[in-house]
């Protein structure tokens, strides 16, 4: 059993309240994980800036002077935002590439868990409140966002092992379920030249909608090839920089419920983690039909 | 009408007030839970000829277990609605999750949206009518009991049936193993008309609208000629 809440906003006026309604949703969903959680969410950024959310065990050591470190190894301006295990660097956008290559030099205990322009990503072991508390997620300002609450079956309790899974700029992938084809389909992704952090079942399916989408599928597509390819159950809900998208597969055990307002999308493992946003009385609530590919991109 | 805040006063007091009717003469037969914010196990166990009203939409296992009471959602149900329910009626106004119903005993539940997958899932007794349609797997290994459906059903209906009767108004996406189209007699017309009354769906469809469908009866019967196609 696994948590999910997803929200990706129509309406503008929301936007500074994305992080507090998300972790509204998030802590609702904690009895269906509270191992571990995490949280993804996507804003405007600055126009020509790329940001790399970065984590380390020991903050402390790690993040002492890296900004500077940075700027000295890439030459451009490096802007940091520590918070707690996580660390936000800003820096220009053709610099990512150079960026990450110099902190694997500079800092090589630390995890990368997001690349691009919009996105951030924060996870960590621990109850969805203190975690949510930990990043000051109900202070975030976004367009979308995903969360997740995890109840390990497939791989250890660990940081890493917590989703969002990011294995592309900008995207990243939930999952409520396991997969049983996880190991024969990362070891053709490691062949098509992809890389992994964890053991986890889920990267492998973050990897592949990555993949697909390097090869210049569609968001829908990249999604619908879950479908034939990645073999288990699984309920995923993908992020980009522009949308999202939900996909379950064709035995559909895992729950899922949608509710959309002219001022939201909302996606939720029950409905209960929907009941406190606005308007949510007349949404239009459903159940996504197995086996059948549904996204929004602004 | 006794009125009870779920939010306020929580899901233990609520099913404990209920669970205390049961044998007693009571005048307190018309209860009404608000603030339901689609929590789990909501009436569930009750043992008792009371009218439960729940306004707005359940999580998990709603009404299980139900004997006697009548509960009504004003909403839509989460997954496993009904499931073992022994006897009285449960009325789903909205839509209703996977596995509604499973393994009911008997007493009536009705779901006026839809159903998704696996709805009647080994009923065993059960009578469940839904106004829209019901997902994949629906009455997987359902062993006795009726349905009805007025919409469409999704794949596999009735894989692996016992004796269950399925009457669906509109299309069958695929059936499942051992599951066929049966002759409609006149004792089954009367068991939809039954339903339809029972099922408030009288206004929406008349018996001879429905198709049946059954157990071939030659899987659960092991046949050592078939040994091969098991």
């Amino acid at each position: 059993m696994c948590g999910i809440v997803g929200l990706f906003l129509k309406d503008p006026k929301l936007e500074p309240k994305l992080g507090a309604m998300l972790t509204d949703m998030l802590i609702t969903m904690t009895d269906r994980g509270p191992d571990s959680a995490g949280i993804a969410i996507y804003s405007e950024g600055k126009v020509g800036h790329g940001k790399l959310t970065i984590q380390s065990a020991t903050p402390e050591v790690d993040f002492k002077n890296l900004d500077a470190d940075l700027k000295d190894a890439i030459g451009k301006p490096v802007l940091m935002l520590v918070k707690s295990t996580h660390a936000v660097l800003e820096v220009p956008a053709d610099q990512i590439e150079a960026a990450r290559s110099a902190l694997a030099q500079l800092r090589p205990a630390i995890k990368v868990m997001s690349v691009g322009e919009g996105i951030e990503i924060y996870k960590e072991v621990g109850l969805p409140k203190d975690v949510a508390a930990r990043f000051e997620v109900a202070k975030m300002h976004g367009t979308h966002g995903i969360g997740h609450t995890r109840m390990a079956t497939e791989s250890a309790v660990t940081t890493m092992g917590a989703h969002p899974f990011s294995t592309g700029s900008d995207q990243c992938l939930v999952h409520n379920g396991s997969l049983s084809n996880h190991n024969s389909v990362r070891r053709e992704l490691k062949q098509a030249g992809m890389t992994f952090e964890t053991e986890n079942d889920t990267e492998v399916a973050a990897a592949f909608v990555s993949h697909k989408l390097k090869e210049g599928s569609a968001l829908g597509e990249a999604m619908e090839a879950t479908l034939t390819d990645l073999d288990g159950f699984f309920t995923f809900v993908v992020g980009t920089r522009n949308g999202f998208g939900v996909v379950r597969d064709p035995i559909a055990c895992k729950p899922a419920v949608m509710a959309e307002t002219d001022q939201y999308v909302a996606f939720g493992s029950e409905y209960r983690a929907m009941v406190n946003l606005p308007g949510i009385e007349t949404a239009r609530v459903w159940e996504p039909e197995p086996a059948t590919v549904y996204f929004w991109e602004r | 009408m006794q009125t009870f805040d779920l939010e306020a006063q929580g899901l233990r007091a609520l099913n404990q007030a209920l669970h205390n009717l049961k044998g007693q003469q009571t005048n307190e037969t018309a209860w009404e839970v608000v603030n339901p914010k689609g929590s789990h196990a909501i009436a569930v166990g009750v043992d008792a000829p009371v009218d439960i009203t729940v306004r707005g939409s359940t999580g998990y296992y709603c009404a299980g277990m139900n004997k006697q009471a009548t509960i009504r959602v004003k909403g839509s149900a989460g997954p496993g609605v009904a499931e073992n329910m022994m006897s009285g009626t449960v009325i789903i106004d909205g839509d209703a999750s996977q596995y509604a119903g499973a393994t009911g005993r008997g007493g009536l539940l009705v779901i006026k949206g839809n159903a998704a997958s696996r709805c009647g899932i080994s009923m065993k007794g059960i009578d469940i009518v839904v106004h829209g349609n019901i997902g994949h797997m629906s009455c997987f290994m359902a062993q006795s009991g009726n349905i009805l459906v007025l919409g469409d059903a999704g794949d596999s209906l009735g894989d692996s049936l016992y004796e269950a009767h399925l009457f669906v108004r509109g299309t069958v996406k695929s059936l499942g193993t051992d599951c066929i189209e049966k002759e409609m007699r006149p004792e089954h017309l009367a068991i939809i008309a039954d339903l339809l009354k029972r099922g408030e769906a009288e206004h929406l469809a008349k018996p001879s609208d429905f198709k049946r469908y059954g157990s071939a009866r030659k899987l659960y019967t092991f046949n050592i000629d078939n040994a091969s196609s098991y």
